[in-house]
């Protein structure tokens, strides 16, 4: 079994969305053209009980078939990472429960299977999640209130890439962030294997009051599908070859 | 990465869906990335349990558990018992059972010890992963609270970030994790572990551990620099980190050094050990022989 390619964006934001189309509707489309949405809440580590505002990213993450997880700055680089290689794993696992139905002609998952066969299916499942190819679009909210925190942003991100690198399959990763004034996203990093290296990305920031997430999420998906045409185009088999647009 | 919510209580009755064992919880162990263990009792043995929300995961362990509850005659890990799933509430928990290893946490164990234990733990551990490497596998999360003494020997309890080599190490903390102080990747080879076992010797002298700061090499040199070890292991863990180990043989031996130049002799052989154990045991019988011989024959006299 071949596991191709994996598409997923991660957003990262700190507050609730407040212009726009409804990011949750979005994030239901993304799924549906085969693109996993994943949301981090990220807390200031001195915020304390019940999140504000932070309601809305466990609801985009599960219409987009993706992991929410809120979590405190100085745990960003653990959680980006978990986060990140478990939707992998689940949208594996999403694929082989069909099979499973395909072949058993019932409605049956890993999960029901006696402990026997489930220990054989996970062995696929990991296989898979450490040959696939990656690709994932990195949605970072910068709006006024996430300004000190993109200094973690970026530690998580090349963490990430670290980590992600490690395995046998390829990864492509690029970097977009929102607001921007003209055209909602702005692109931070065009696609690439590697995270490491990424000076002043976040140093031009608007500052506007505004949150427009669903618009965002839309513009990444866009930004998505671009890519798969220029790589139809191209012909090109080889993500590393590449180059992006 | 939910864990489980729920507390189970003293006397909880644990039933398999599949094999109908049933395991009576006794108490709470401990928690580990993806599940919460209980000591556990059936037909009076205790034994250690999983249970967890994540079924794959789980069942990636139970995997490892099978592979190395014995590896090449040597036992890595605690062995396996049993796997099944336990319905409560209308909810499955998948569930896994392993044997009890009655032993201390590392830190409690080296309380009050002289400094010499850290070098013998870190020579035990090493010739574990010796065997665990040779069967093309590191340990990956190898930190301290995977790790208890039992019979002054260290022990290894979660085989959770056991990775094959050459892949993504499955699970790793920050502290221990080579990738997050910049000597090298996360990519699973021998040399993953002998950075974390350099870790652990840091972490007996730094017990609440410490963050890379900006810097993360630097920081860890200049901590390194003021610890309070003794100078032949910091010398030793600089060279790890340098590269200039390329096995846990090769680290092993150098510490296996450093501790012979001591007066007691580091660590007692476990197959010297049994040796003496079995001709012990040998002696034994043929005591017992010679004494049955001679009651046979006076029991032989007094029929006559």
């Amino acid at each position: 079994m071949k596991a191709g390619r994996l598409k997923q964006i991660l957003l990262l934001t700190d507050g609730c969305s407040n212009y726009g189309e409804d990011p949750v509707a979005v994030a239901a489309l993304a799924r549906n053209q085969g693109v996993t949405v994943n949301v981090i809440g990220v807390l200031d580590d001195q915020q304390r009980g019940e999140p504000q505002g932070l309601q809305e990213v466990e609801a985009i993450a599960d219409a987009g078939g993706g992991v929410s997880q809120i979590v405190y700055q100085k745990n960003l680089s653990e959680t980006v990472q978990m986060v990140t290689k478990q939707a992998m794993n689940q949208t594996i696992q999403g694929v082989i429960n069909q099979e499973l139905q395909h072949i058993l002609g019932e409605r049956k998952t890993i999960e029901e299977l006696p402990p026997e066969q489930r220990g054989e299916v996970v062995e696929i499942v990991d296989d898979l999640g450490e040959t696939c190819q990656l690709e994932v679009l990195v949605l970072v909210d910068s709006s006024a209130s996430m300004h000190h925190k993109l200094p973690t942003v970026k530690e998580a991100l090349a963490d990430l890439s670290l980590s992600l690198n490690a395995r046998t399959g390829s990864n492509e990763f690029s970097v977009y962030s929102f607001p921007d004034s003209k055209h909602t996203i702005t692109q931070k990093v065009a696609w690439t294997s590697e995270l490491s290296a990424m000076h002043g990305i976040f140093q031009k920031l608007s500052s506007g009051g505004y949150t427009p997430t669903g618009p965002a999420l839309k513009e990444a998906l866009y930004a998505f599908s671009k890519k798969a045409i220029v790589r139809d185009e191209q012909g090109v088999v080889d993500p590393y070859e590449e180059t992006g647009f | 990465m939910k864990k489980p919510d729920f507390n189970l209580a003293a006397g909880t009755t644990i039933r398999g869906k599949w094999g109908h064992h049933v395991y009576h919880v006794v108490r709470k162990l401990g928690e580990g990335a993806c599940g919460v263990v209980y000591l556990c009792q059936k037909n009076g043995v205790l034994y250690a349990l999983k249970v967890g929300t994540e079924s794959s995961r789980l069942m990636l362990e139970v995997n490892m558990l099978k592979k190395f509850s014995k590896v090449q005659g040597v036992k890595l890990g605690p062995s396996f018992v049993d796997v099944d799933d336990w319905i409560v509430n209308n909810e499955t928990y998948p569930f896994y059972v392993m044997e009890f290893i009655e032993g201390q946490p590392f830190s409690v164990f080296l309380k009050g010890k002289k400094k010499e234990w850290v070098g013998i733990c870190a020579m035990q551990l090493l010739s574990d992963l010796e065997h665990l490497h040779r069967s093309g596998y590191v340990f990956g999360d190898l930190k301290t609270d995977n790790l208890l003494v039992a019979d002054s020997k260290v022990q290894w309890i979660d085989v959770g970030g056991v990775t094959a080599i050459g892949r993504a190490i499955k699970e790793y903390t920050e502290f221990y994790d080579r990738g997050y102080w910049g000597y090298g990747s996360r990519r699973a080879d021998p040399l993953y572990d002998l950075f974390a076992v350099t870790m652990i010797m840091m972490e007996t002298v730094y017990p609440n551990r410490f963050d890379a700061q900006k810097d993360p090499k630097k920081t860890l040199q200049d901590k390194l620099k003021s610890a309070p070890l003794p100078s032949e292991y910091k010398k030793i863990i600089a060279e790890c980190w340098r590269g200039k180990y390329h096995s846990a043989t090769e680290m092993k031996e150098a510490l296996g050094q450093v501790l012979m130049k001591r007066a007691q002799p580091p660590k007692r052989s476990s197959r010297k050990s049994v040796q003496t154990d079995a001709s012990e045991w040998g002696e034994m019988i043929g005591v017992s022989a010679i004494v049955l011989a001679f009651y046979g024959i006076s029991a032989w006299n007094l029929w006559l």
